[in-house]
């Protein structure tokens, strides 16, 4: 019985379970990136909790979103604005639509103990993005902390560590 | 051709409309680079940044490389980043601290200011060769000087002083420090590097337009007018809707409410725009008001008064720098090509100021200066756009008119617009770019490479 399976007969709510395999991470990444090469964001915005936080930090190590600035920071209230303009037709930064092709690799669970109330799933990702004229080449680090909630996993939080975050760049739309 | 772009630059611009070429044309872009950033204060950074001796960091004046070093006795150096010998980068960290600078090709060294302390194998280099001569060094940027711990830098040694220079808009730089309790800021909290494809102007040229947001900004403004204020959010959203609703302003808010301010030189400000109880200066917000107390207690009551009703918008100082006085908030603008452009925007911390006041600074340069910003992304589409407009054979003249019957007299030696969706602040400009560029008031070309006699 996976863990997911588990906590869905437990019927307990909203409540890490330990024992999360990495396969079962490893296809929730995956299909988290699909949802956003599809452009169907407001799918992924339902992947994360109620109390979620988005982070993509602007310098290798930082060490928190709150005293450095970030390339992005949003808390539930601002990462639902941002998919609500992400659907609107006035969003001229959007306008052609950027494609996007994203790799999620190397997954691995960094910590799992019994006593934290989420996992900590580590993986390496390469996204491709290509809007008018150009093609942008990203790539990584995705620290997800997974929650079980409801029988499914949830995002509590991510964070995205670009290789190149600290580095001249174009505005940022879709999200990594 | 570079002699018929020279003859015919000050034709481009007239009263109320610009020529398209002013924005791709590269044989005009090497003239700004030399003429505009050759001969303006071009600012470089903060004080704060080389606090201690031997604190440096690297920046560009108009694409060229340059290192602003504190050196053992605590004088501020601008050098050329270039080895007198070969020509290579000496200094290739951004920032950092040292005793001395070296080149890595053949070990050069050269003391803090540039001077040459030791070359290696100095025998057989003919009779001439004099490593106490002035030219082998780290060169000098010809003018370093500072206000209030602005650095700023002129590769001409004629012209006004910084300070003569600047004029009226010392108020906005006194405005950034004077708003810290203990009378001192810092660079703090990292730095956003944003680009984009267009042309260097275009970026001063919307920091005051305040007939855009309402527009351009129209998915922002609607996305957060819709959120709901009942989920979660630990800081940064409660600030971003702030902002991004207060963008939906209707015309007739900047028609009313808004002024613009313009000076010699090319500088203006967008003035009145917040009140109190928007944004991170919210009267309701405890730390604000703690914040309050202690500028009070520092200031006195009549003082933080005065401070607190300096309410401006952007301030931007003419070709390279753009702030936000109440804000802490401060854009660099490096020209890179004609058709691109990097910006680095750095947070200042005010001292004395409660340290959960910085958070709400650093949620505030997310939403307005952050690349992925869901404001400022939008700006940089347009700049992108106009790059991509005027490549084709449309509209030869921009217009820059607008309000332009409607300027009057400022007491402080500007002018000002009748409100603020008056594109006096662009003329402003431009009037200064004649300035530099024209033939009155111009700097000469710089010397031409002559044959050197065997």
């Amino acid at each position: 019985m996976s863990a997911i399976q588990q906590a869905a007969v437990l019927g307990d709510g909203t409540r890490a379970v330990k024992g999360l395999d990495v396969r079962e991470c490893e296809l929730f990444l995956q299909h988290e990136a699909r949802l956003l090469d599809e452009g169907k964001f407001n799918d992924w915005l339902a992947l994360f909790t109620a109390d979620a936080r988005y982070w993509v930090p602007s310098e290798p190590d930082q060490a928190n979103p709150l005293d450095t600035v970030s390339l992005i920071y949003d808390d539930r209230q601002l990462l639902e604005t941002r998919v609500r303009r992400l659907a609107s037709p006035r969003i001229y930064s959007q306008e052609p639509r950027s494609r996007t092709s994203r790799i999620v690799a190397n997954v691995s669970i960094e910590e799992d103990a019994d006593n934290a109330s989420t996992t900590l799933v580590r993986s390496k990702f390469v996204l491709i993005e290509f809007r008018r004229n150009e093609q942008r080449l990203f790539g990584g680090t995705y620290f997800h902390q997974l929650i079980v909630s409801s029988g499914a996993l949830r995002i509590a939080s991510k964070r995205v560590d670009l290789v190149n975050c600290d580095g001249p760049m174009d505005g940022i739309v879709v999200p990594f | 051709m570079r002699h018929e772009v020279h003859e015919n630059v000050v034709s481009l611009v007239k009263p109320g409309s610009v020529h398209r070429r002013l924005y791709d044309d590269p044989e005009i872009f090497d003239l700004e680079l030399e003429r505009i950033f050759g001969s303006a204060w071009i600012y470089v950074g903060h004080e704060s940044q080389v606090r201690n001796p031997g604190d440096y960091f690297c920046t560009q004046v108009g694409g060229k490389p340059v290192v602003v070093v504190r050196g053992p006795d605590g004088a501020l150096h601008v050098l050329h980043n270039q080895c007198a010998h070969r020509g290579a980068m000496v200094v290739a960290l951004n920032k950092g601290r040292t005793d001395e600078f070296q080149c890595c090709y053949h070990g050069w060294t050269y003391h803090l200011d540039g001077r040459l302390k030791a070359v290696p194998l100095q025998h057989g280099y003919p009779p001439g060769f004099d490593t106490k001569s002035r030219s082998m060094a780290m060169l000098h940027v010809a003018r370093v000087s500072s206000y209030r711990g602005f650095i700023f830098v002129n590769q001409s040694v004629k012209g006004p002083a910084l300070e003569e220079w600047l004029g009226y808009m010392t108020t906005s730089l006194d405005d950034m420090v004077d708003r810290a309790p203990d009378g001192k800021i810092e660079v703090a909290g990292g730095v956003f590097k944003h680009t984009y494809n267009g042309n260097w102007k275009l970026y001063l040229e919307n920091l005051c337009d305040a007939a855009h947001p309402w527009f351009t900004h129209r998915s922002s403004i609607d996305a957060a007018l819709q959120q709901s204020d009942d989920v979660f959010t630990d800081g940064a959203g409660e600030i971003a809707m702030r902002q991004m609703r207060q963008n939906g302003a209707p015309y007739s808010f900047w028609e009313s409410q808004v002024g613009i301010w313009t000076y010699p030189n090319g500088h203006s400000f967008l003035g009145d725009y917040h009140d109190d109880k928007k944004l991170i200066a919210a009267l309701n917000d405890p730390i604000f008001r703690d914040y309050i107390d202690a500028m009070e207690k520092k200031k006195g009551k009549d003082e933080t008064k005065r401070i607190m009703e300096v309410r401006r918008w952007n301030s931007n100082v003419y070709p390279n720098l753009s702030f936000m006085s109440q804000f802490q908030q401060l854009r660099v603008i490096q020209p890179i090509a004609v058709n691109r452009t990097l910006v680095c925007t750095y947070s200042f911390k005010l001292s004395g100021a409660p340290e959960r006041m910085f958070h709400n600074t650093i949620r505030f340069a997310n939403v307005v200066n952050g690349t992925g910003s869901l404001v400022l992304t939008d700006d940089l589409e347009i700049y992108n756009r106009i790059s991509l407009g005027i490549s084709s054979e449309g509209a030869e003249w921009l217009q820059i008119g607008r309000g332009y019957e409607s300027d009057v007299p400022d007491e402080h030696g500007g002018r000002r617009g009748k409100n603020s969706t008056s594109e006096i602040y662009i003329r402003n400009m431009f009037d200064a770019w004649l300035g530099y560029m024209g033939v009155v008031g111009a700097q000469p070309l710089r010397a031409r490479v002559e044959s050197v006699p065997a």
